[in-house]
């Protein structure tokens, strides 16, 4: 699975970085950074709960 | 699961969630989402934020994704009236709904000022139809006068000066803030407004919102008369219970719920800013008035309405943010009084992180233009991490942070 970000929609909330810290991070600019495109195993239920999870319904996952 | 009803009191961010989350739990039988507004359910956030500046706020979902694929009916611009726990039944309007399983999502209602029915350039920012007409009223050119120096009040008086407006709140307290963030920590939030050209004024109250069918004048306490063609009331916000009197729910600053969101009447759940649960983090209970937790607890509280057998705890670090003048303010957990700690930056500048003790526990943080910061501690916070775990933490940032100097 791959992560796509809607940059004209994300605003750095930082959610995502709360439920999937090893994929998503927020830097010092405030600004979403993917750690990682795509997504293990291991982090799919988090980065689906941050999909979920974002304010601005920036997020969305991919086959 | 065929045949039984799912009604869901509330058409804003929880009860669309509770909706979906029915759906996406493979309930197939009827819903009916029940809402006091006109609109299809919207987002609040940005109403004090990007809506005020000119931003467009469309609708969460297209009527059509709500009927068709939700197959959710749509019973909106109807308050409901009252919840028949015996019988299973809400009545909205002239209709009556019965429900198999229930999610009572009706949110809060902003305070308004004393004395200010029927006065025009008098609001609250709540809603859709609140924050058009404020907007209306910046583009205008109105002299603002903002009443309460909260989050909502704060990003009101934020939005005049990015226009260029001449602004001022007006604060009862000497100090804004206290209960969100503390007393050190509000007076640093509060500089953000002087230092943006904004007039706040501490510890006065409003003794008269005067004028002649539209608003002219504010009269404060110690006697100061402020010209305005705008009022904002920014003074909190009451949960939305008033009809659930009598259904024998209980009723204390928001309806009272266990740690799945459950009443305690059969089927009948709560989310949002209406609900009080004991939130297992933190062993308590609580009532938020935040978009995380308001989603949330909507998709819990369906799941948990739909299949009580293995209704699940909802359990969470609160988060908030605001945003002020260009800056962004972020607090996660709860302002536990036991020390505040700025661990980064400080209180006059344009960057801090401070954190909460609650015991020997790591409660809150707080970050102003630290986005990088704040997530980080609401994991800590989340994994239950000693307060000497938070300094730690933020040490190593600190130096982190040297290093790359």
């Amino acid at each position: 699975m791959k992560i796509i970000v809607d940059w004209n929609r994300c605003t750095g909330l930082g959610i995502c970085e709360s439920l999937a810290p090893g994929v998503f991070e927020v830097d010092d600019a405030g600004d979403l950074v993917l750690l990682s495109e795509t997504v293990s195993d291991g982090d799919l239920e988090g980065v689906r709960q941050a999909v979920e999870g974002c304010p601005t319904e920036a997020l969305r996952l991919e086959p | 699961m065929s045949g039984r009803r799912f009604v869901v009191v509330g058409a804003s961010l929880a009860g669309l969630r509770a909706v979906e989350a029915a759906r996406k739990s493979g309930f197939d039988g009827p819903i009916t989402l029940i809402g006091a507004e006109p609109h299809l359910p919207y987002d609040r956030p940005p109403l004090s934020k990007a809506f005020l500046d000119g931003a467009d706020l469309p609708a969460f979902r297209g009527e059509e994704v709500l009927r068709d694929e939700l197959g959710a009916e749509l019973v909106l611009g109807t308050a409901a009236t009252a919840l028949d726990t015996t019988a299973g039944t809400v009545h909205a309007g002239e209709r009556e709904f019965g429900y198999d399983a229930l999610v009572i999502a009706t949110g809060a209602r902003a305070r308004t000022l004393q004395g200010t029915d029927g006065l025009r350039g008098v609001h609250t920012l709540r809603t859709r139809d609140d924050a058009q007409a404020v907007r209306r009223a910046l583009d205008a050119g109105a002299r603002t006068v903002v009443v309460g120096a909260g989050f909502i009040g704060s990003e009101v008086a934020s939005a005049a000066r990015k226009r260029g407006r001449d602004v001022t709140i007006v604060e009862a307290l000497p100090t804004p803030l206290v209960r969100a963030v503390g007393q050190t920590m509000g007076a640093a939030c509060a500089a953000l407004h002087t230092r943006a050209g904004t007039d706040l004024r501490c510890g006065v109250g409003v003794e008269a919102v005067e004028g002649a069918g539209t608003v002219e004048r504010v009269r404060l306490t110690d006697g100061t008369v402020l010209a305005a063609d705008l009022v904002v009331a920014g003074i909190g916000a009451v949960p939305a219970t008033g009809w659930l009197a009598g259904s024998g729910l209980t009723l204390d600053d928001g309806v009272v719920c266990d740690e799945t969101l459950f009443t305690g009447a059969p089927g009948v759940y709560a989310a949002g800013d209406v609900a009080r649960w004991h939130n297992p983090m933190f062993g308590r209970h609580m009532r938020l008035e935040h978009w995380t937790s308001a989603a949330e607890q909507g998709a819990v509280a369906a799941r948990n309405a739909l299949d009580p057998a293995v209704a699940k705890p909802y359990s969470t670090v609160p988060y908030f943010w605001s945003d002020w003048y260009g800056s962004r303010i972020q607090f996660v957990g709860v302002p536990a009084t036991d020390e505040v700690r700025v661990v980064d930056g400080g209180p006059g500048g344009d960057h801090f992180v401070a954190l909460y003790r609650e015991g020997d526990r790591l409660a809150g943080a707080l970050t102003l233009n630290g986005q990088t910061q704040i997530m980080k501690y609401r994991g800590l916070i989340a994994r239950g991490a000693a307060w000497t775990q938070g300094l730690e933490f933020a040490g190593r940032r600190r130096s982190a942070a040297m290093e790359r100097v």
